[in-house]
Parts: structure tokens; C-alpha cells; sequence
């Protein structure tokens, strides 16, 4: 085996040990749940988070859809989501018609640097998104101190 | 014990869309997170909070560990009566808060 081979499989091995937190296949189980299985297009959905955080731990963030808010057409749900905290599921919103308009506001936690997603589901079942990427200088704690 | 603030308009104009803003006071302990003696300190955060306006529901929230300490959740709402808004907490370790809000017409 040459030496560039063997390097390269120990890097193979390095990926493959890494925890098994904040997998890609389980952001993808966590959005397929809530968009109940449903095509995720992007559009309406307006993420606003800052894209260079000085602090992980609490991050503001907020989320506003284009709708109407009626009876006939509205918002249902609205969640964030990321692919690299130990969990994918930042929270989840639920909204009616009572609310007039389609905006949450919240401060949420992040662990790296990494995309944060923000979906909604429609009371037609449709489902929209819109990802940020955000930098993260100082991360939320997941070590001790 | 826990405290939770609701800050709303104090009045609001017949269907107007207000912001409602709260705030509660909880360390939202993820789980994850190792204390000083090297064990993970075990998860106590709030689950779900749910907004209710003279007995309808207006809105939920279920949380998860990635929602930062001490909650802030904002959420618009039309009013197009006065009345009084109950905010509800339900989170691990039994923890239940329960506050409410008067709303009152200009």
C-alpha cells in the first residue's frame, strides 16, 4: 500500500469516528417528520439571523413567512432546524389566523459554525424554506466550564 | 421559583396585529453539557408553551434543548376584543408555569 494511500484512509477513518451527533441523515429524518413527507421548495419563508455570531449561546433569530393569514391560506407550522448541534430540532411553532401575520422571534444556540433552516408548513401542506449560514466565533457550551 | 414576563401593548385598537413578547426565567440545561465534575448534568428544559386568548388557542411553541437559557419567544396576534391572554409552560422535572396578561382596548 503506498504511504499516500494509507493517509488517505486514515482520514477516511477519522470522518467516520466523529460523533455520531448532528448527522446528516438525522436532520433529513427530522425534516422529512415535519414536512410529513411533502417536496421542500424554497420561497416565502425569510430567515433573519445575523451571519457572523460572536456568541453561540444565545443567538437571536427570526423567522417571517409571506401569507395572507386567513382562514382559507395560512401558516400551520414553522421550525428551525441545524445540521450540527447534538440535536436538529431548534423549536417549533405553531400559528393560526388569529395571529394576522406570519413572524416568530426567538434566540436559539449554536454549536459551530454551520447552516441554520428555517421551514413552514402551509394549511395546504405545502412546505417552504430558507437556510443562513452562519459563522460562529465563540460556541455554545457542549464541553465543561 | 420560575418567572415568566409577558410584555403586550397597553392598549391596542380593534384589530390591530400587536407583538407579543415573553420572557422566562429558566436555565433550558441541555442535556449535553458537562458540569464541573466531569458528569453531564442531566437535561431540565421547558417543552412546550402554549398561548391562549379568552380560551382560544393563538399559539404553541414545542422547545427543544438548542433554545438558548432563559426563553424569548415573540409572536404577533390580532386583537379585535379585550381580553385576557394566558401563557402556559410545561417543561421536564415536572415543571409547570402558568401566566397571564390583560389586554385592553383603545
Amino acid at each position: 500500500m503506498t504511504r499516500r494511500r494509507s493517509l488517505l484512509l486514515a482520514g477516511a477513518g477519522l470522518v467516520l469516528l466523529r460523533p455520531s451527533w448532528g448527522t446528516p441523515e438525522s436532520l433529513r429524518a427530522a425534516i422529512d417528520a415535519f414536512a410529513g413527507g411533502q417536496a421542500v421548495r424554497t420561497g416565502r419563508v425569510t430567515l433573519a439571523i445575523d451571519t457572523l455570531v460572536e456568541n453561540g449561546n444565545t443567538v437571536p433569530v427570526s423567522v417571517s413567512v409571506q401569507s395572507p393569514m386567513t382562514p382559507a391560506d395560512h401558516v400551520q407550522r414553522i421550525a428551525l432546524f441545524t445540521p450540527q448541534n447534538p440535536l436538529p430540532e431548534v423549536a417549533v411553532f405553531h400559528l393560526s389566523p388569529a395571529n394576522g401575520r406570519a413572524q416568530v422571534s426567538t434566540r436559539m444556540r449554536l454549536a459551530t459554525t454551520q447552516p441554520v433552516i428555517a421551514l413552514a408548513v402551509m394549511n395546504d401542506g405545502s412546505v417552504w424554506r430558507h437556510s443562513v449560514d452562519v459563522v460562529v466565533t465563540l460556541a455554545a457550551c457542549l464541553e465543561g466550564g | 421559583m420560575a418567572r415568566a414576563l409577558i410584555r403586550t401593548p397597553a392598549l391596542a385598537r380593534p384589530g390591530e396585529i400587536v407583538e407579543i413578547r415573553v420572557l422566562l426565567q429558566h436555565p433550558m440545561e441541555t442535556g449535553f453539557r458537562p458540569g464541573v465534575d466531569g458528569q453531564v448534568l442531566p437535561r431540565d428544559i421547558v417543552t412546550r408553551m402554549e398561548v391562549h386568548f379568552e380560551g382560544e388557542r393563538v399559539f404553541a411553541a414545542d422547545l427543544f434543548p438548542a433554545v438558548a437559557a432563559n426563553p424569548y419567544i415573540a409572536f404577533p396576534m390580532r386583537v379585535t376584543v379585550a381580553g385576557n391572554l394566558v401563557v402556559s409552560f410545561q417543561g421536564d422535572n415536572g415543571f409547570v408555569h402558568r401566566e397571564t396578561a390583560a389586554i385592553r382596548l383603545a
